[in-house]
């Protein structure tokens, strides 16, 4: 492990820039390519080279193994709660003209809502399945 | 120049295919697997559809290919002949490209702006959306909000999968647990 000291770190200067990038893809994507979906597997990616280049334990310091795990119920709340919110404003199920006085801002944020929690749900999956197979394979 | 391009991509993606058919070694077919899903990533950019790009690049060259050396250190590497004669799914799988070629003629030519697909529902998206949900990406408009229904029903297929996984490789090892408490 001391032996790669480039790959550890030429890892260490590319960590912060992938998480960067990640929440670009999550809050750009109402203007450019991305969202949720494609964030979370980003933000997943880092915490996955971070297990490859660093351990397992240093993978979880990072990202706890209950924290991914409860993010994958937790996003999913998210969204269905950004849905059930627009009944206590007298709309339909993910109807999001209500969240703010123009119902177009309304709307946009609403999908910033959902596309959250597609974010956290689509990370915790990724990172829990990986922690999964590499403990499995001990 | 844009033909030049997918020509050259496609003409890659048939190399890569045929070398997946002859490798052996399941940590090659992976690896090449990746390869192939990069290059998918490539032809769609070339045909403006970035955002399902970005996904095939993050998901099936990268997540995937991860997953997928997860579970070729669980098992074994080298993939087993088949014992069966091979001819019958040989047959079935010509049998299946030559149905899916067929189905292609009916359909309308590539990049036709008046095909079906184009006149139903998609000229009040773009005529509209800008003015309803105030985000000028077409496609998370779509995805978030005027098909929020299919989206939602993507994360709690994302939720049950990860769910059913997880608890698959955890469960026979909390067993093999209590199997020697036992």
């Amino acid at each position: 492990m001391s032996l790669d000291l480039i790959l550890r770190i030429g890892t260490k200067l590319i960590l912060p820039f992938i998480l960067l990038f990640a929440l670009y893809v999550q809050f750009h994507g109402d203007y450019g390519p991305g969202g949720g979906f494609q964030a979370g597997v980003i933000a997943a990616g880092m915490v996955i080279l971070v297990s490859i280049t660093f351990g397992l334990a240093a993978a979880k310091q990072v990202a706890p193994q209950a924290m991914v795990e409860r993010m994958i119920p937790v996003g999913l709340l998210i969204y269905a709660g950004t849905g059930a919110a627009g009944f206590l404003f007298g709309r339909n199920y993910l109807d999001y003209s209500s969240f703010a006085h123009d119902p177009a801002h309304g709307h946009e944020l609403g999908i910033l809502l959902v596309e959250f929690g597609v974010l956290i749900t689509v990370s915790g999956t990724m990172v829990s399945l990986f922690y999964a197979f590499v403990e499995r394979g001990r | 120049m844009e033909p030049i391009i997918n020509m050259a991509l496609l003409t890659m993606l048939a190399v890569v295919t045929v070398a997946i058919i002859g490798q052996r070694s399941l940590f090659g077919v992976v690896i090449l697997a990746s390869i192939y899903s990069f290059l998918i990533a490539s032809v769609l950019v070339v045909l403006d559809a970035v955002d399902v790009a970005m996904t095939e690049a993050s998901v099936g060259a990268g997540i995937s290919t991860v997953l997928l050396l997860a579970a070729l250190h669980l098992v074994k590497t080298i993939e087993v002949l088949p014992t069966q004669p091979r001819l019958p799914p040989l047959l079935v799988s010509a049998l299946a490209g030559v149905t899916v070629i067929w189905g292609t003629l009916v359909l309308p030519p590539f990049g036709t702006a008046d095909a079906p697909i184009h006149r139903h529902v998609v000229p009040r998206y773009i005529e509209r959306s800008i003015e309803e949900t105030n985000v000028p990406n077409l496609v998370s408009s779509i995805l978030a909000d005027y098909r929020g229904y299919d989206t939602l029903g993507e994360t709690t297929v994302i939720f049950t999968a990860g769910i059913g996984v997880l608890l698959l490789l955890r469960g026979t090892r909390r067993r093999g647990h209590n199997d020697r408490a036992d």
